[in-house]
C-alpha cells in the first residue's frame, strides 16, 4: 500500500510538472528549447533555496526525471563542490555531478545517428 | 495598391484557415499522464536498481536510471517512436530527461546527410546547447553566492 501511494506521487507531481510545461506551448507558443531552458533554470533555483530536497523526498522520480532534476544537480554539485574545494567548485561542480547525463545522451544520439536514418516527417 | 493589401488580407485568411488548431484540453490530459508514465517508469528503474544493487549510493542509483531513460529515448527517437508520443502528448515527452535526450538524437539523425561533423556532431546541440550553457552558467551563479556566504561565515 506504502509502495502504492509512493507511484502515485511520483506519477501526479511528473504529470502535473509536464502539464505546466504543455500550459507554457499553449498559451505563449514557446519554443521546446525555450522549454527546457527554463525548466532547467526552475531546478538550479529550487536547489539554490534548499526546496528540491523536500520534494523529491516524496515525489522521487516525479521531479528527478523532469528536466528540474538536471538542474536541480547542476546546482547541488557546484555547492558542494564550492564547500570541499572553494572557488574551483564554481566552475568544477556542475558539470561532473551531470556529466553522466550528459555523456549518455552525446554517445547514444551519436551512435543511433548512425545507425538509423531519418524517418520522413508525415 | 490597395488591391495588394486586399490580397495579402485574404492571404492570412487562408493560412490561419489552414493552421491546425491544438485543442487544449486533450492535449493537456494527454501531457499529464504520459509525463507521468514517463516518470513512473524512471521510477521503476529505480528501484529495480536498488532492490538489484543493495549496497549503491543513492546518487549513482538516480545517475543509471537516468542514463537508462536517455538510452530508452534515443532508441525510440531512432526509431521514429518518440516523434509520435511527441506529436501525441506535447509538454508531456518534452519535459522529462527523455525529452531532452530525444532533443540530442534527433538532428543528429535529422542532419546526419549533412556529414559526420557538419550533420550530426553540429547539429546535435541545436537544442541541448542552450540548456547547458544557461544550466552551467546559472549554477556558477548559484556557487558564486554560496562561496561569498561561506566567506562569512
Amino acid at each position: 500500500m506504502e509502495m502504492f501511494l509512493d507511484y502515485l506521487w511520483v506519477f501526479l507531481i511528473g504529470g502535473l510538472v509536464c502539464m505546466i510545461g504543455q500550459i507554457l506551448i499553449i498559451t505563449t507558443n514557446i519554443t521546446s528549447a525555450r522549454i527546457l531552458v527554463t525548466f532547467v533554470i526552475v531546478g538550479v533555483f529550487l536547489e539554490a533555496i534548499g526546496v528540491f530536497d523536500y520534494i523529491s523526498a516524496f515525489a522521487g522520480a516525479g521531479i528527478n526525471v523532469p528536466i528540474i532534476g538536471f538542474g536541480a544537480s547542476l546546482a547541488k554539485g557546484t555547492i558542494g563542490a564550492v564547500k570541499s574545494q572553494g572557488l574551483l567548485g564554481i566552475f568544477t561542480g556542475g558539470l561532473t555531478a551531470t556529466a553522466g547525463g550528459i555523456a549518455a545522451a552525446i554517445i547514444f544520439a551519436f551512435i543511433f545517428a548512425l545507425i538509423f536514418r531519418s524517418h520522413t516527417k508525415k | 495598391m490597395k488591391k495588394n493589401e486586399e490580397r495579402i488580407k485574404a492571404y492570412n485568411k487562408y493560412v490561419s484557415a489552414k493552421v491546425p488548431k491544438t485543442k487544449p484540453w486533450p492535449t493537456l490530459f494527454n501531457s499529464f499522464w504520459v509525463g507521468g508514465v514517463i516518470c513512473l517508469i524512471g521510477q521503476g528503474i529505480n528501484d529495480l536498481i536498488l532492490f538489484l544493487v543493495p549496497n549503491i549510493s543513492e546518487q549513482s542509483a538516480w545517475a543509471y536510471t537516468l542514463i537508462a531513460l536517455i538510452f530508452i529515448a534515443a532508441f525510440l527517437t531512432g526509431i521514429g517512436v518518440y516523434d509520435k508520443i511527441g506529436k501525441f502528448a506535447g509538454g508531456g515527452s518534452i519535459v522529462p530527461i527523455t525529452g531532452f535526450s530525444n532533443s540530442i538524437t534527433s538532428p543528429s539523425i535529422e542532419f546526419k546527410s549533412e556529414g559526420i561533423i557538419y550533420g550530426i556532431c553540429v547539429k546535435m546541440f541545436t537544442i541541448a546547447g542552450p540548456v547547458i550553457v544557461f544550466g552551467v552558467i546559472s549554477s556558477a551563479l548559484v556557487g558564486l553566492i554560496y562561496y561569498i556566504i561561506y566567506l562569512f561565515i
